[in-house]
């Protein structure tokens, strides 16, 4: 790293890439990375799954089913095709927007993750709230008392929610607040257009549980991101110019030390995808996560393969996004060696 | 010795992860009950003087059960970081080493294992390959040779640039003899902090997919198996759901503790900062 940039110093500033054409050809480099990365995924995906055990026309038709209409269902879902006439029919299905359709549900998969992705967006979404609502808070206050009782107690709830599994927490919940105290469900998803209130509460617990995990890791990062920023110049000339604590913490720094804590909050999306899938087990939510799950019991290979690629799709594309916004805001990220 | 019980990180998660050791070790020559007999005049009971942690719903003591799935965890740890490792560190020096297309094949491997969600693909492979511990436990240890792979390549490539290398190849020492004698015992400290934190994963991975039903079986004892019989009986005996978990955070968080104490003591300029 540090090599890096003495030589970048040295160099005469006629030969360094101009501003815009450096932005174009990492965009450009970027993308075509991406691209690739989506396609190897894809493959990735399809192959896999291609190896799983268990004829899908037997499993649709069941035991007694006549070899002739097996086979003609087989050749119904082009399951006697080559590996690469099957990837390329599927892709196109895909694209074109046609659609494959869930053997189990008979309904178009994209339509099911639509419909499943109104419990697990808001899930994620209100998870992420509790993680920002609890981390930078307890960071900034673990970095200004640092050192001292107040940050050595948040350092250690950290650690804890670090070795604690979010579906254990969930159960604790549950036995809280459902078993002892009665207030919330112990599980299940009304849906929004029943009772939209009591949507959102069934989704208070899961969703905090899997908030509180991710604030440990986030509370750590800012703290040690804040105590960077608190060392730097630029804060001492706030400070000197007599502005008051508040405004050099909160204004200042902080708004610096975010930096890097929204960039790991973006990466840790898959994380969160991960521990979705658990979390609605453990609560009986309708959501993606429950739906693959079953979809692998069901052995209902294309919900499994199209639920599977979009996770893995949405984890790339924005560690993707998260990567250009980090080129903008800082220009050395351009020129490094991908 | 003093070096590293001076640090608070590491002898209390020394203690807390001989705790868990010593625990599994107990459980193979002597459990308070057979861990799988099962007692029909005692489902459910109540944490008492006779059961100090209650049994579960065939009567089976949860205490015995929760010291017979430490040596679940603990086997389930050793194994996945011992195929992260082996695997890992192997091609992160063939991608110092040779650099170049072989690097950068290797390292967009390993991203594009890096971008799929982990659990994901766990529940993937368990599912082809059928849900048992050995396929749990080989889905957990396919995500850590990255992670090995990685960390290897990063530190070793910063060793080959150092002088006493290039004292070796003067004396004109073969490069494979340099990699075994200058390079790998260099790695070491890093990979042993990795290691202790990898542990840690593993267990909470391997509680999650037995919790799903992926891992473990029955009727053997695994801790996330137990919180997920647990769930059905959470009115009735509370107790099953709460004892395992805490084994789980207890023993995660030993280990957690303890791989940071040791990234303390080999690299005090961290400390600091943490």
């Amino acid at each position: 790293m540090e090599k890096i940039d003495c030589i970048f110093l040295r160099q005469p500033v006629s030969d360094r890439l101009p501003l815009f054409k450096g932005m174009a050809y990492y965009l450009i480099k970027k993308f075509i990375t991406l691209l690739i990365l989506l396609f190897l995924v894809s493959i990735t995906v399809y192959s896999v799954l291609f190896l799983l055990p268990g004829d899908p026309a037997q499993i649709i038709l069941g035991i007694n089913a006549t070899p002739e209409t097996l086979e003609n269902l087989r050749s119904e879902l082009g399951l006697n095709k080559s590996f690469w006439h099957q990837y390329a029919d599927w892709m196109i299905n895909l694209i074109s927007g046609r659609g494959n359709r869930s053997i189990n549900y008979d309904m178009p998969v994209y339509e099911l993750i639509v419909s499943r992705l109104s419990v697990t967006g808001p899930l994620a979404l209100m998870a992420i709230l509790f993680a920002v609502a609890i981390s930078i808070p307890l960071g900034v206050y673990a970095a200004r008392h640092q050192n001292k009782k107040g940050d050595l107690g948040v350092m250690f709830f950290t650690q804890l929610g670090l070795a604690t599994p979010e579906f254990w927490l969930g159960i604790l919940l549950i036995l809280l607040f459902s078993v002892h105290w009665g207030i919330f469900s112990a599980g299940g998803f009304p849906g929004w257009s029943v009772d939209f209130w009591g949507s959102v509460k069934s989704l208070l617990l899961p969703s905090f549980a899997l908030g509180v995990i991710r604030a440990s890791i986030l509370t750590r990062l800012t703290r040690s991101s804040m105590l960077d920023v608190l060392c730097e110049d630029y804060v001492r000339t706030a400070r000197a110019k007599g502005l008051k604590e508040r405004t050099v913490i909160y204004v200042h720094a902080l708004r610096n030390a975010l930096i890097p804590v929204l960039t790991i909050l973006g990466l840790q999306l898959g994380q969160l995808m991960a521990g979705a899938i658990i979390i609605e087990n453990v609560y009986y939510l309708p959501g993606l996560g429950r739906l693959v799950f079953q979809a692998i019991g069901q052995r209902d290979l294309p919900v499994v393969r199209e639920v599977v690629l979009f996770m893995a799709v949405a984890v790339v594309v924005v560690n993707f996004i998260v990567d250009l916004i980090y080129a903008s805001i800082d220009p050395r990220m351009r020129l490094q060696k991908m | 010795m003093k070096r590293f019980f001076g640090n608070l990180n590491f002898t209390l998660g020394f203690i807390l992860s001989l705790f868990i050791v010593m625990m599994a070790l107990t459980s193979l020559v002597w459990t308070p009950y057979d861990a799988n007999s099962m007692d029909a005049l005692h489902r459910l009971a109540r944490p008492s003087l006779t059961h100090p942690l209650g049994t579960d719903q065939y009567g089976r003591d949860i205490l015995s059960r929760v010291m017979v799935g430490a040596v679940n965890s603990i086997i389930v740890g050793l194994v996945t970081v011992g195929i992260g490792i082996s695997l890992g560190v192997f091609l992160g020096l063939i991608s110092a080493y040779f650099g170049k297309f072989v690097d950068e094949a290797i390292m967009r491997l390993s991203d594009l294992l890096f971008g799929f969600p982990a659990v994901l693909s766990a529940i993937l492979i368990t599912s082809i390959l059928g849900p048992s511990i050995i396929n749990a436990m080989l889905a957990i240890g396919i995500f850590y040779i990255p992670v090995f792979a990685r960390l290897t390549r990063a530190v070793a490539m910063t060793i080959w640039e150092r002088e006493f290398i290039e004292a070796a190849r003067a004396c004109g020492v073969n490069e494979i003899y340099i990699t075994w004698r200058h390079v790998l015992p260099n790695i070491l400290s890093p990979l042993l902090v990795q290691a202790t934190i990898q542990f840690a994963v593993a267990i909470l991975a391997e509680a999650a997919l037995s919790y799903l039903g992926l891992g473990t079986q029955p009727p053997f004892a695994s801790w996330g198996r137990m919180l997920n019989e647990a769930q059905t009986f959470m009115t009735l005996a509370p107790w099953m759901a709460v004892f395992p978990g805490v084994a789980i955070a207890l023993a995660v968080l030993g280990f957690n503790l303890l791989g940071d104490g040791l990234r303390d003591t080999f690299d005090p300029k961290m400390v600091r900062k943490r």
